[in-house]
């Protein structure tokens, strides 16, 4: 483990600690795995392992519990996250051509991340934008009365301001 | 007795007991409403809704397993509509189904089709999408099918209720949901102990034991390997309910016929090996007595015990007794002693265990426990595919004439029938022990402290004035509970029997499955199945293992004297941590695991 992530780990255990004391600690696993994702961006396994032995609970458990919500990553995660609105504004006003559009510019598809790292594509459900459907959301910035060539220009704006930013 | 209350099922007036859901007070009155999901040894998860019933001032039907009784409720269990959405919810299950029968292990034996069958389906309404998914054959023992899952959820409580090895989840959602071990590992990675109680409880054929029916017919038609059989007790006493027979019937004779008939050349008993377990192991025990050595001494018999004990509980291997199974014993004197008695290349043995347990296929691959370059054991086949080759193979075994075993490694003492269920192993422990410690016969040799299915049980006697403290537990969830125990005050007990499964041996994961309108695990069941044994053991002239003829020439001939060097290479092994990631109780943490 990197030294970084280390302390990452020890940010972790002391929350947990601090669950672990609580009454039905039990209860606390979904908290702990947010915070878990909240410092490393996804719950890798080594840290589903560290949470089950640290609050003892069954490791099948808690893979469970990960693989059913959706909010969490069990591999590492972009840089920027897209969220695409599928609400039905959204949809009606054309989503699934919107998603199409930037499964074929980034060459993934729902759930998967770029090869080099820099955006994770995922759906979500009404993000209370419907005025300017149809919208996705970069990271925590909304996007909006988007079509195929906006939403490319979107995506590439992107890509120079990290491009510039390395050089 | 609490106050009955009146409830109405289908406009009959009955008084029951409170406290009860719909579905047992239903029950008791002869109403068996349909159900999937629900088994009485767990806990209710309400998931299948197939046990839905009507009941008055509900807006919705309820599911009866989960919906208590109440004074003056009004139920119905079989209207027309309750039918239809109860065949509505029972088509859907199938629809994501492979309808495969004919050609699925569990043709015959299945609780979906049984349900899909009493439902009236016939025909497929819904026919949509299906969940595709390879199957895991990753394990030595047990095996995932998860096409043919229905997500009842009954193998994971099984596996976290009662064996606490929590190693299945319902992992992923909606659709995609599926059975699976942490992190979606293959079984064979992940910290099942191969119990097969996932296999047990399944209505459907999502877990299976890994088949070696057909590499053993292979080999019972070779003509050149010599072929050794060996049945465990608990096979004898269940395998009749695989042909129909009642639970509890002993069927030792029959099954014996009818291995002889199946291509075996020589048919031994593993209850032989188990009366030579008990000289070692009732050895072993008076010599830590004597020499202050590790107590609570815990016995070795049970491969899935065996498991649990590597990955959670490494602080108390050297608790273990060093013999080997029964079963592993049998396999390494029919390739020893009976080999050279007979002057056969122990090559040429094909060593065949027919077992109640699925955690024996497990066993029998372990390199622990080879010796001279050979496995003990090369196939072992369970009750359920021992039955099956016997119908396969056009073998009438209701009607067969009775056998006996051969020699030398077939006699057996009433002590070896009783290790088939909980409490046996211990009991027949004390009737050898007491002896050899003493040098008088114990004369009430039926320990009644140790019998029965109560989960942990404790008993004691006294050996020359010194009390000897014994406790039992059967079930991975309750020797969890005792090892606990152990773990806290170590000088409790002195002497600790495991069994893996519920009801010991007897209540296996390789049984045959339940029959037609009973319940996997069913008590009633296993206290039969237990008592053939100890109607055995009662009937026998010789109901101690040392007084067995055939083990003293054993030893006479061969390995000279309990623990000694030659038992020691053949009889013994020694098991050590494997540690699984994730979760390890934290005492364990301290073992060091060298690779």
């Amino acid at each position: 483990m990197t030294e970084l992530a280390q302390d990452k780990m020890a940010v972790l255990h002391e929350f947990i600690a601090e669950a672990a004391a609580k009454e039905y600690a039990e209860s606390y696993l979904i908290a702990v795995l947010h915070k878990a994702q909240e410092l490393f961006g996804y719950l890798p396994r080594q840290v589903m392992d560290e949470v089950a032995e640290a609050l003892q609970i069954p490791t099948a458990h808690i893979w469970g519990v990960a693989t059913f919500y959706h909010y969490f990553n069990l591999e590492p995660i972009g840089k920027h996250v897209i969220s695409v609105c599928m609400g039905t504004a959204c949809y009606v006003k054309g989503a699934t051509k919107i998603l199409d559009v930037l499964k074929k510019e980034l060459g993934v598809q729902i759930g998967q991340t770029t090869e080099d790292r820099l955006f994770t594509l995922q759906e979500a459900r009404c993000l209370g934008a419907c005025g300017i459907a149809p919208v996705i959301m970069i990271d925590d910035k909304i996007y909006g009365e988007l079509d195929a060539k906006k939403t490319v220009e979107v995506i590439n704006q992107i890509r120079k301001a990290e491009g510039d930013g390395q050089k | 007795m609490s106050k009955m209350i009146t409830i109405y099922i289908n406009g009959k007036e009955y008084k029951v007991e409170p406290g009860q859901t719909i579905m047992q007070a239903a029950d008791t009155l002869g109403y068996k409403i349909p159900r999937l999901c629900y088994h009485p040894k767990l806990s209710i998860e309400g998931a299948c809704r197939v046990c839905i019933v009507e009941v008055e001032g509900q807006r919705n039907f309820v599911a009866s397993c989960a919906f208590p009784v109440s004074d003056g409720m009004k139920i119905k269990t079989n209207t027309a509509e309750l039918r239809r959405a109860r065949r509505d919810i029972v088509e859907l299950i199938v629809d994501n189904h492979p309808m495969d029968c004919h050609v699925c292990e569990r043709d015959g034996n299945c609780e979906l089709q049984r349900l899909a069958s009493s439902m009236g389906i016939r025909a497929r309404h819904f026919a949509g999408e299906r969940k595709r998914y390879d199957k895991d054959l990753s394990g030595d023992a047990v095996i995932r099918d998860p096409e043919k899952c229905i997500l009842c959820g009954r193998c994971v409580r099984m596996c976290s209720e009662i064996q606490q090895v929590h190693n299945l989840t319902q992992s992923h959602r909606g659709f995609n949901t599926v059975v699976t071990p942490a992190y979606d590992l293959p079984m064979a990675e992940s910290v099942c102990t191969a119990c097969g109680q996932c296999i047990n409880v399944c209505p459907t054929a999502a877990f299976l034991e890994k088949n070696y029916t057909q590499e053993l017919f292979e080999q019972l038609n070779d003509p050149d390997t010599i072929k050794v059989a060996q049945f465990a007790p608990s096979v004898r006493a269940a395998i009749g309910e695989a042909f129909g027979i009642p639970a509890g019937a002993n069927m030792e004779g029959q099954l014996i016929a009818a291995l002889r008939k199946l291509g075996f050349d020589y048919v031994f008993d593993t209850q032989f090996a188990a009366d030579l377990t008990i000289m070692e192991e009732a050895s072993e025990f008076l010599e830590r007595v004597q020499s202050k050595g590790k107590l609570p001494m815990i016995t070795s018999c049970s491969s899935a015990w065996m498991k649990c004990l590597e990955q959670f509980y490494p602080d108390l291997i050297d608790n273990v007794s060093t013999c080997k199974s029964p079963m592993s014993m049998q396999g390494a004197m029919t390739k020893t002693y009976f080999a050279q008695k007979m002057g056969i290349d122990p090559k040429k043995i094909c060593s065949v265990a027919a077992m109640c347990c699925t955690a024996k296929k497990y066993e029998a691959a372990r390199p622990e426990l080879m010796f001279d370059g050979m496995r003990g054991v090369d196939i072992v086949v369970t009750t359920r595919e021992i039955a099956w080759m016997i119908k396969s193979a056009g073998i009438d075994f209701v009607n067969i004439k009775p056998e006996q075993p051969d020699h030398p490694l077939g006699l057996s003492s009433g002590a070896g029938a009783i290790f088939g269920t909980t409490g046996g192993v211990m009991e027949a422990a004390i009737r050898t022990a007491y002896e050899l410690y003493t040098g008088q016969t114990l004369v009430d040799i039926e320990v009644e402290s140790v019998r029965g299915l109560k989960g942990i049980k404790e008993g004691s006697l006294t050996m020359d004035g010194q009390e000897i403290r014994v406790a039992v537990a059967h079930g991975l969830g309750n020797a969890c509970k005792l090892l606990e125990t152990v773990r806290q005050d170590p000088g409790r007990y002195h002497f600790i029997e495991i069994m893996g499964c519920p009801g010991g041996c007897v209540g296996g994961g390789g049984q045959p499955y339940a029959a037609i309108n009973t319940i996997p695990l069913d008590d009633e069941a296993l206290k039969k199945r237990a008592q053939a044994l100890y109607d055995l053991d009662r009937g026998k002239t010789i109901r101690r293992s040392h007084d067995n003829p055939d083990i003293q020439k054993l030893y006479k001939e061969f390995l000279q004297h309990p623990l000694s060097s030659v038992s020691h290479k053949y009889l013994h092994t020694h098991y050590k941590a494997k540690l699984p990631v994730g979760i390890v109780p934290k005492e364990a943490k301290q073992i060091e695991v060298k690779p």
